[in-house]
């Protein structure tokens, strides 16, 4: 549905956007994620015809941005970052002129549309300058979704709103997920880890990875850690080390009651689960808990993005 | 579906919406007014010279005030990223802003025909063609510093900037031909050609002159289209 291919921009001497390429499916929820900075909104600002690539191409079903930009203007529902809106008109207003712009033949059914999805109820009739931020990110989104676009595009859709108005967009987005191609910025993994089908980390201008959370989370564990409790002798539990190859013991630390925390790590290729409790079971050990570490995305994240910056 | 129309539309709320039009137009016709019926009495005659003549002055500060917002203002608050998103050409929002600036000086001048109506009850023999001619003259007049205006809007994100430049190009345009006696004789054709009052002086003497209408329709255009260069200039590569 989109691609980009070797997408460069400049801004003077700095390069924002470094040939980068990707494709995003019919669908699909695609997170874009990144320090401050990365070349993000530059990219999201080229698909949405407000910039011009300085290289490179996008192409949105077919059309090109730089020769039919109106047609994929048509296509899209674009949330801006920082959520720029006309202050001075009453959110009734607002949408009635987005409603024109998009050339929306039934007003009214599409206001009572966007305004049950986003809940604006009981501020139609406000001036916008006098809603909370939460209230304003929502008609930021009912600007963005009142033509019913087949691309939606938010950048940066929770920055500066509170716990639970951060909560109450993400539910939003989620709903908006299911009919629509989804594009959200963000520099905040778990709000992309929670709505996302897949996700493309962007640094520096370039794409450091890209896949689905489970995808990147392996790609980047090659140590598996697996904690378990036993309840055996303390002095008992490195024998493990000679009965079982190619695992490390991290730590051991009793408890009351006999039972014993142990830490083991191993390479990923091989699972030593079954291994370790063929092991405990011939010791007569009894198990009591046996689980995996999950490497967190963010640990990924940090990764991928502070290795890159600091070889700079 | 009309882009520029649209675009026009919301403009004009947006000046009736805040304090803007009323206190600009309540200066304009207070100031206008009062120059039109000062003389009117002395002179004794039932024309509308005295009023055509200070329009152009108060003009000078009237529409960069009127446009200085029009875009720069979108500019700082990032709502221009939203209109250029939309399925707009940049050259109909500068179109459109431009409708909007010039129909709110039509509004204006729809109130003077009180002044219109005060010499056709006064006097006699009034000179219909000449006052057409007139107020002709204005409505290009209009157009011409509009443009300008929009122009020097596009160019910053700050009104006050956006005044100040349109203000000087506007003052520079109109103070030329006063000032033709500092100039080489030799170029001293090219300024007065280049002056807003030369040409604005025909119509007041109720003579329309085809190189006139050219002039100020050329000033609209190129900085209509200056502007909308400004706007596109964000694509450069």
């Amino acid at each position: 549905m989109i691609e980009i291919h070797n997408l460069v921009k400049d801004y003077g001497t700095l390069r924002a956007v470094d040939h980068i390429n990707f494709e995003i499916n019919e669908g699909e929820i695609l997170g874009f994620l990144g320090p401050n900075g990365a070349g993000k909104s530059t990219t999201l600002k080229m698909l949405t015809c407000y910039l011009s690539p300085t290289a490179g191409n996008i192409s949105v079903e077919n059309f090109n941005v730089l020769e039919n930009s109106r047609e994929i203007r048509k296509l899209i529902g674009y949330l801006p970052e920082h959520n720029p809106l006309y202050l001075d008109l009453t959110v009734y207003d607002y949408l009635k002129f987005v409603a024109e712009v998009r050339e929306l033949k039934d007003f009214k059914t599409s206001l009572k549309n966007v305004v049950e999805k986003c809940g604006l109820h009981g501020v139609v009739s406000q001036p916008i300058n006098t809603l909370s931020k939460g209230y304003k990110q929502r008609v930021g989104i009912a600007q963005a979704i009142i033509h019913d676009p087949k691309i939606l595009i938010l950048d940066e859709p929770t920055t500066g709103l509170d716990p639970n108005q951060i909560t109450e967009i993400r539910e939003l987005i989620k709903e908006l997920g299911k009919e629509k191609t989804l594009i959200i910025s963000s520099h905040i993994l778990q709000e992309v880890q929670a709505v996302c089908d897949r996700i493309i980390i962007i640094n520096n201008g370039k794409i450091v990875a890209n896949g689905t959370t489970d995808e990147l989370k392996s790609s980047f564990q090659n140590k598996t850690k697996l904690h378990i409790e036993v309840i055996a002798n303390e002095d008992e539990i490195p024998k493990m080390l000679e009965h079982i190859n190619n695992i490390d013991i991290l730590g051991i630390t009793p408890k009351e009651d006999n039972i014993i925390q142990v830490g083991i790590e191993y390479s990923s290729e091989n699972d030593k689960r079954i291994e370790i409790y063929e092991f405990i079971k011939s010791q007569k050990w009894i198990l009591l808990e046996m689980h995996r570490e999950h490497i967190s995305l963010e640990a990924v994240f940090r990764n991928l993005t502070i290795e890159d910056g600091g070889s700079e | 579906m009309n882009y520029t129309k649209l675009i026009a539309n919301k403009e004009l709320k947006s000046y009736f919406s805040s304090p803007t039009a009323y206190i600009v137009l309540v200066f304009f016709l207070l100031i206008s007014g009062w120059f039109f019926t000062s003389p009117l009495f002395i002179n004794n005659i039932a024309e509308l010279a005295s009023f055509f003549n200070i329009v152009p002055i108060i003009f000078i500060f009237f529409i960069p005030a009127i446009t200085m917002s029009l875009i720069s203002k979108e500019k700082n608050a990032g709502t221009l990223e939203i209109l250029t998103t939309f399925p707009i050409k940049d050259s109909e929002i500068v179109i459109g802003k431009f409708w909007a600036s010039l129909s709110l000086i039509g509004i204006g001048l729809i109130f003077t025909v009180v002044h219109l109506l005060t010499i056709v009850i006064l006097g006699t023999n009034v000179d219909f063609g000449a006052i057409f001619c007139g107020y002709l003259g204005i409505i290009v007049l209009g157009a011409a510093y509009s443009a300008i205006g929009i122009f020097a809007s596009s160019i910053t994100d700050n009104q006050i900037v956006a005044f100040i430049i349109s203000f000087f190009i506007i003052f520079f345009l109109y103070i030329i031909n006063f000032s033709l006696i500092f100039i080489p004789d030799a170029i001293v054709g090219i300024f007065q050609y280049l002056s807003i009052s030369y040409h604005l002086s025909n119509f007041f003497r109720g003579v329309i002159d085809t190189r006139n209408v050219i002039y100020f329709l050329s000033i609209t255009i190129l900085f209509l289209r200056l502007a909308t260069i400004t706007l596109e200039s964000r694509k450069w590569k």
